[in-house]
């Protein structure tokens, strides 16, 4: 029913062309990894395959992000915060599946805790060792952390610059704690050396690509669920706190309330791109906490152009992939190059880059929101 | 209950900003089906008693009931908002990235949840109702259009349709006309004319043009305290009240 | 020489805090030219070196006698183990180290120290009999020493090894000592070798820790805890209550030191923290970038510093002085520039402002690290701010203190201008309702330039002080943007008064809880107390009310 009203003319052309695209890349990417030889010009490396999947996991993030910038005005300096959570609680599963092929044959103990002289599992590593557990904590960690910190703040109507700054004080304050070896994750290490995951290596070439498209198909899902919430009743309230969130509260909605519900729906889907992250790039420490990662994720959604869901992946993708092409030829020009992107797009492409790409081709139907 | 035929009960109110008194011992009674015109200088606290009735803002001391039980001080503006009261802004503000229809639709009386309004996306028995308000406030050919780009006396008639849609015992309405021209001005009497039939109103305004047309009691404020009470030409020959108008 | 210390090995010179001092305050007179009649007559010093432990017993005493003012430091070389003897004449000469060189001087000639060949000397050794006639002498010629300062730092020596054979000695001192602190730690030095002499009467030691409880210092604390007390008895008693009171008194001073530091912090914060919080008070903008402006302070510091040492050398420890102005023109200029550029586009767009300055701070940050490297520069601390002083049991180092006065001078002059002048007045004027200040003729736009730039440039000057503390390097700014905004958030928005009290709260709250749970911990949760303090206070500990705030 759900679907079928989706369906239903609440999707425009471009949503249909951006899921459209992600199914084909969600196929293509890796039959052009398996099937091709390795010298066929139409070969995609596996090194390649990760490097687009981890693309994908940032415009889920920016997906998440735009959820609450776009429609609720809330400007999250810390969606690296619930990202990071995500992808600690699949490191911790992955850690587990290591299962004593450490360097040092511990049977349970991760090394840096062998290392560490640790003599048992702390209590909060336990059940990590069962994929399903490990899927709930992807969701429930960085969904009730969003919970907790937005009940507060949304409560005492803490808005604008004041929220973001607590945003950002909070993913620091996560880094801080993160690089103690005390706390059990690692310290500034963080976790790495995974072996595989279902007992497949996450090396293979199969893994690689399944991970993919994994990827694909639920940043494809998430924005499903996204234009669900953009295009019901529930997206014209967010629309209203975003715009004018005294008038909404005479009008009787308890403005906090919905902007708690979808912070919190954003926060788990940040932390499920950063569960499809880990196994990808193979390794998850307290850098991906530092402030300056969530800002810079802020940034690919202003690119792409906010408040219309498909910017936020738009823009993840292109700076992501201007990233790659500096760092590996002009690596002391990025943040030259970033921090211009910060000032150009804010002052001259306010849209963003798919709000000038409307402008030129059109809305594809429905209006914006 | 005493207060049974009086709809809000202003006792005592007193509301200061940084040693400023904004509301000074204000006492107000609101019948039933009255409605009531609320007149002062700038700065007489007319928009802090809105904000105190509304719940923004919490008074120092004082008593504000609604409908004889319902402690208003102890609410905050969505709570105050389901009981009953609507308000209309000095200021139109109306969503200006929602369509006309849209805006009505959120005043709508209904569900104020987030997962009811998740899964009831606009009903299609809503329709009839946004139609029907936004014919009294001649905004149908209007219907799909963006708030924003409506003209100012557009937005204030939308307001008004916001708050019919609301359908509140109690209307708040600040400086309605404003801004308007003499046509709307009295487009706009007649409406809010029609409206006290069925509800309570409270308008506050500058206009005496537009007070006389209303036709009711009036109210007078000066420095946050009730200088005055009683149909306008009685208030008008007050000496207090034409001292604060004309200055001395 | 370095060949002697390596060949001979030189016992450790230096090797007290006594020699130390003594050295220092004698070297010179041993260089000087002695007159005649004061030198030590050379074969009284060839006694000391002879085999006889008779004669070198006598000699000590004698020596001790003469009335020289080299005789105590011949004593002291003798216990130290630098006194040597020349084979070629068999002079007796004093080893002390100079720099890295080993010289000898002669106290019969009051020559200057010669650099000698490890195979033309011979060191004298002490036995253990000479070394207590030696130690004797040494403690009453260094307690009647004329200079307080070797008379202190004997005295204290006593109390940190007393020895029961001293007590006369320190008594007789004490009888006619007349500065105050050297005769409280005398006292101490008696209560210390009585207390810790077994032959001592019970209750002349139980009085002796009492004298040592009242002091309460952790040296006195030391004494009772090497002193031997019979289990169960009275004393054994006296000694752990004092202990305790001892810790209590501690306690207490670890207390006002860390608070101290906790001020300093503040004051740290305080000057990172103005001149966000008026930009943000009136401007309503979060000036990501404003870091960035207190790195490019500290950067200006070192620069003028390389200027004024090459230019002009005499200037250089006043180079701090030079770079404030330099800085505070440097960073504002920046400030304006920025926002003229930039942020003046953005106005009423706060959030979108936060980004482009973030993007502003990264450019600033690359470039510096392009001109000057991504390494640590080193700024010199001039000679007046170098050093500390001892306050009770506190520790003040001089740099420390001199932030938190130029913190509050820096406040001080801010709240003038902004009270005093017709800037300050339009600045308060658009803080408080930016639209009826416009409509009463104040150009808002210039303000909010002349606002920024002022921002900007207390940022400037605060990079110059925290170049003393912090390691200037192009991430400078970003250890304190965050601690920055915490304190606008917590202090309140456009008020200086509650950035004080923001900055000094979260200093000193930071300092107290970090010996408990450690500075990661104590970092942490300060963060999770403002974030649950702005729950109640959303606007800060002194909010601006009334409707302007809306």
């Amino acid at each position: 029913m759900i679907t079928a009203r989706l369906l239903s003319g609440r999707m425009t052309a471009w949503d249909g062309v951006f899921l459209l695209l992600l199914l084909v890349l969600a196929m293509v990417v890796p039959l052009l990894n398996l099937v091709p030889g390795q010298d066929s010009s139409f070969h995609i490396s596996a090194y390649m395959v990760s490097v687009l999947g981890k693309y994908l996991c940032y415009a889920l993030l920016a997906l998440a992000i735009d959820l609450v910038w776009g429609y609720c005005g809330i400007l999250s300096l810390g969606h690296g915060a619930f990202f990071g959570l995500g992808g600690y609680a699949m490191g911790m599963h992955l850690m587990r599946n290591i299962d004593g092929r450490g360097v040092y044959g511990h049977p349970v103990l991760p090394d840096f805790m062998v290392f560490l002289n640790w003599e048992e599992l702390p209590w909060y590593w336990y059940g990590f060792d069962q994929f399903g557990f490990a899927l709930l904590m992807v969701l429930l960690v960085p969904g009730a952390l969003a919970f907790v910190l937005g009940y507060f703040a949304f409560r005492s109507r803490v808005t604008g610059v004041y929220l973001s700054i607590v945003t950002q004080a909070m993913t620091f304050a996560l880094m801080l704690a993160f690089f103690q070896n005390d706390l059990g994750f690692g310290g500034s290490d963080g976790l790495t050396d995974f072996r595989d995951l279902f007992g497949i290596s996450l090396t293979s070439d199969g893994m690689r690509s399944g991970l993919f498209a994994a990827s694909a198909i639920i940043l494809g899902l998430a924005y499903l669920g996204c234009r669900l919430i953009v295009s019901s009743k529930l997206g014209r309230v967010l629309v209203g706190v975003r715009d004018a969130e005294s008038r909404l509260r005479f009008l009787g909605y308890r403005a906090e309330r919905f902007k708690l519900a979808v912070w919190t729906f954003s926060a788990m889907l940040a932390g499920l791109a950063g569960a499809l992250y880990v196994p990808q790039v193979g390794i998850i420490n307290p850098g991906e906490f530092a402030p300056a990662k969530s800002i810079e994720a802020v940034i690919w959604v202003a690119v792409g152009g906010r408040g219309y869901l498909v910017g936020g992946p738009i823009g993840a993708v292109v700076v992501n992939a201007f990233k790659t092409f500096f760092t590996g030829n002009f690596a002391d020009y990025w943040l030259f190059f970033l921090g211009g992107l910060f000032v150009f797009v804010t002052l001259f492409l306010p849209q963003g880059i798919f709000g000038w790409l409307r402008e030129r081709f059109g809305s594809g139907g429905e209006t914006r929101s | 209950m005493t207060e049974a035929t009086s709809i809000l009960n202003l006792d005592g109110v007193c509301v200061s900003f940084d040693g400023f008194r904004a509301l000074n011992d204000l006492s107000l009674q609101v019948d039933r089906g009255e409605m009531r015109a609320i007149i002062g200088p700038n700065g007489a606290g007319k928009t802090t008693m809105m904000d105190v009735i509304t719940g923004k803002t919490r008074p120092d001391e004082g008593t504000v009931f609604f409908d004889g039980r319902h402690d208003l001080r102890r609410l905050d503006e969505a709570a105050i908002a389901s009981l009953g009261i609507g308000r209309k802004f000095q200021k139109p503000t109306v969503f200006e990235n929602l369509t006309v229809a849209d805006n009505v639709l959120l005043a709508l009386a209904g569900e104020r949840g987030v997962f009811a309004n998740l899964f009831s996306s606009r009903p299609r028995t809503a329709g009839d109702d946004i139609d029907r308000h936004l014919a009294v406030a001649r905004l149908l050919p209007q219907r799909e259009r963006l708030a924003g780009e409506l003209s100012h006396g557009q937005k204030q008639w939308l307001e008004i349709a916001m708050l019919l849609a609301q359908d509140p015992k109690l209307l708040l309405v600040d400086e309605p006309v404003a801004g308007m021209t003499d046509a709307e001005t009295e487009q706009t009497a007649d409406l809010l004319c029609e409206i006290a039939a069925a509800h309570s109103v409270v308008v506050v305004e500058h206009d005496m043009e537009f007070v006389r047309r209303l036709g009711v009691k009036v109210t007078v404020l000066h420095e946050g305290h009730v200088l005055a009470e009683g149909s306008l030409d009685h208030v008008s020959s007050n000496e207090r009240v034409i001292d604060v108008y004309l200055g001395r | 020489m370095a060949a002697v210390s390596d060949r001979r090995r030189l016992p450790r010179i230096l090797s007290t805090s006594l020699a130390l001092i003594l050295t220092l305050a004698l070297g010179t007179a041993a260089a000087a030219a002695v007159p005649e009649d004061e030198r030590l007559e050379p074969a009284l010093l060839q006694q000391l070196g002879e085999r006889n432990l008779r004669v070198v017993e006598q000699a000590v005493t004698d020596v001790a006698a003469s009335g020289s003012p080299l005789a105590l430091e011949v004593l002291v070389a003798l216990r130290d183990g630098r006194l040597y003897r020349r084979d070629a004449d068999g002079a007796i000469l004093v080893a002390s180290r100079v720099g890295g060189d080993v010289l000898f001087s002669d106290p019969a000639l009051g020559t200057l120290g010669e650099s000698l060949a490890v195979s033309e000397v011979t060191l004298i050794r002490v036995s253990n009999r000479i070394r207590r006639a030696l130690s004797a002498a040494i403690a009453s010629l260094s307690l009647e020493h004329e200079d307080p300062g070797v008379r202190l730092a004997s005295a204290r020596q006593f109390i940190d090894s007393p020895d029961a054979f001293l007590l006369e000695t320190i008594e007789r001192a004490l009888a006619v000592e007349e500065v105050t602190r050297v005769r409280n730690a005398l006292e101490l030095a008696r209560a210390a070798t009585i207390a810790t002499d077994p032959g001592q009467v019970e209750e002349a030691r139980i009085e002796a820790v009492g004298v040592l409880a009242e002091a309460g210092t952790s040296r006195a604390r030391r004494v009772l805890m090497s002193m031997f007390a019979e289990e169960g008895s009275d004393l054994e008693l006296r000694r752990d209550d004092a202990v305790a009171a001892i810790d209590r008194t501690l306690a207490r001073w670890q207390r006002a030191q860390n608070i101290w530091h906790g001020l300093s912090l503040g004051s740290v914060l305080l000057l990172a923290a103005m001149g966000l919080a008026i930009t943000f008070g009136v401007m309503g903008v979060i000036n990501m970038a404003h870091g960035e402006m207190i790195m490019i302070g500290a950067y200006t510091t070192f620069v003028v510093q390389g200027v004024v040492r090459s230019l002009a050398p005499a200037l250089s420890e006043l180079s701090l002085l030079i770079a404030l102005p330099i800085a505070f023109l440097v960073a504002g200029a920046i400030g304006v520039l920025i926002e003229r550029t930039v942020i003046r586009r953005l106005y009423s767009r706060p959030l979108e402002t936060l980004l482009a300055t973030w993007g502003i701070s990264l450019i600033l940050q690359q470039t510096v690290r392009t001109i000057f490297g991504a390494s640590n520069q080193r700024v010199e601390s001039p000679s007046w701010l170098s050093g500390s002083f001892e306050f009770g049991q506190m520790m003040i180092t001089y740099n420390r203190l001199a932030i938190l006065a130029f913190a509050l001078v820096v406040l001080a002059a801010v709240i003038l201008l902004l009270t005093r002048t017709s800037l300050g007045l339009h600045i308060r004027a658009v803080t408080q309702n930016r639209k009826m200040a416009e409509s009463m003729g104040i150009r808002s736009d210039r303000v909010d330039m002349l606002t920024f730039g002022l921002g900007s440039g207390i940022a400037g000057i605060a990079g110059v002080a925290l170049s003393q503390i912090a390691n200037v390097s192009p991430n400078l700014g970003q250890s304190y943007i965050i601690d920055s905004f915490m304190v606008i958030v917590f202090g309140g928005v456009g008020n200086l008064f509650g950035t004080l009290v923001g900055a000094m709260t979260l200093g000193v709250t930071t300092q107290l809880v970090e010996p408990t749970l450690g500075s990661v911990a104590a970092k942490v949760l300060i963060l999770v107390f403002i974030i649950i303090f702005i729950q109640f206070r959303p606007r800060g500990l002194f909010p601006q009310r009334g409707r302007a705030a809306e």
